[in-house]
């Protein structure tokens, strides 16, 4: 049963990563995004990580998605077009990732054998996450409330409108 | 018969293939959003990664990078998309291959 849910979910994640990199439209790659994303969130209750699988719906497929989709449509991104860089890219990337994914394959099956996921035998309550992340990894969680602060001022700097010099209005 | 369980490799070959997708897009991509995107397919692909480990070596630490790595990519969406929006106001284009001068 596991193993048949691992598959399908598994499936629309290869699927919505191939679709993501034939679409030639930015709105459709990141629709195809959120379906890998939302299947991802799938695979993490299959590994018994329910706190992990919700936030990823809320934050990666939620917060993020909506963001560039936002962007997208307030640019009016269009189709891209082909250049000659983007046909080269195309002949190296493609035989790259497949020899990458080979490869990792290979290692993968090589190292670990058939050991077996033990689904279900960890605890992944937020009880327990939390407990990890208030008192074990307390300074970097500080820290990344540091680097969030920083990103949002970045973020606002960055997308407000330039100052126009006085008497200059453009 | 079909076995209950499901094998770590399996996780980490869908991670591994996630990523390379990552890394495919952000080379071959011209429009500077979806390389943006294809970064974000490559951190899921780690995420996978990490929370396969953690079910396997019964440590929930790694769950808990999951959510610095999370943290990281929001930032970095936040930032990375206030440049695209900044780039766009000066050159109005989003392909990557016009933007090629540091300075107009």
């Amino acid at each position: 049963m596991h193993l048949i849910l691992f598959l399908a979910f598994g499936a629309v994640c290869v699927g919505g990563a191939i679709n993501l990199l034939a679409q030639r439209h930015p709105i459709n790659s990141a629709l195809s995004l959120i379906a890998v994303m939302a299947a991802l969130a799938g695979e993490y209750l299959l590994l018994g990580a329910e706190f992990v699988a919700a936030v990823q719906v809320i934050v990666y497929a939620g917060a993020v998605m909506v963001l560039f989709v936002f962007v997208i449509m307030l640019l009016n991104a269009g189709e891209e077009e082909e250049t000659k860089g983007s046909r080269v890219a195309i002949l190296l990337g493609v035989p790259g990732m497949l020899t990458g994914s080979v490869l990792v394959a290979w290692v993968v099956l090589r190292q670990s054998g058939n050991e077996a996921v033990a689904i279900g035998a960890l605890p992944g309550s937020p009880q327990d996450i939390a407990q990890l992340l208030f008192h074990d990894f307390l300074l970097p969680f500080e820290v990344t409330s540091v680097l969030i602060l920083i990103a949002i001022m970045g973020a606002v700097v960055l997308a407000s409108k330039p100052e126009t010099p006085a008497g200059k209005a453009d | 018969m079909v076995p209950s369980y499901v094998p770590l490799s399996y996780y980490l070959m869908l991670g591994g293939f996630l990523f390379a997708c990552g890394v495919v897009g952000f080379l071959i991509k011209r429009n500077i959003i979806t390389i943006f995107m294809s970064i974000e397919l490559m951190l899921n692909g780690v995420n996978l990664s990490f929370v396969a480990f953690a079910a396997h070596w019964h440590a929930l630490a790694g769950q808990v990078f999951v959510f610095f790595v999370m943290v990281v990519a929001a930032a970095e969406a936040a930032v990375g998309l206030a440049i695209i929006i900044a780039v766009y106001r000066t050159r109005e284009t989003l392909n990557v291959d016009q933007v090629n001068l540091l300075k107009l």
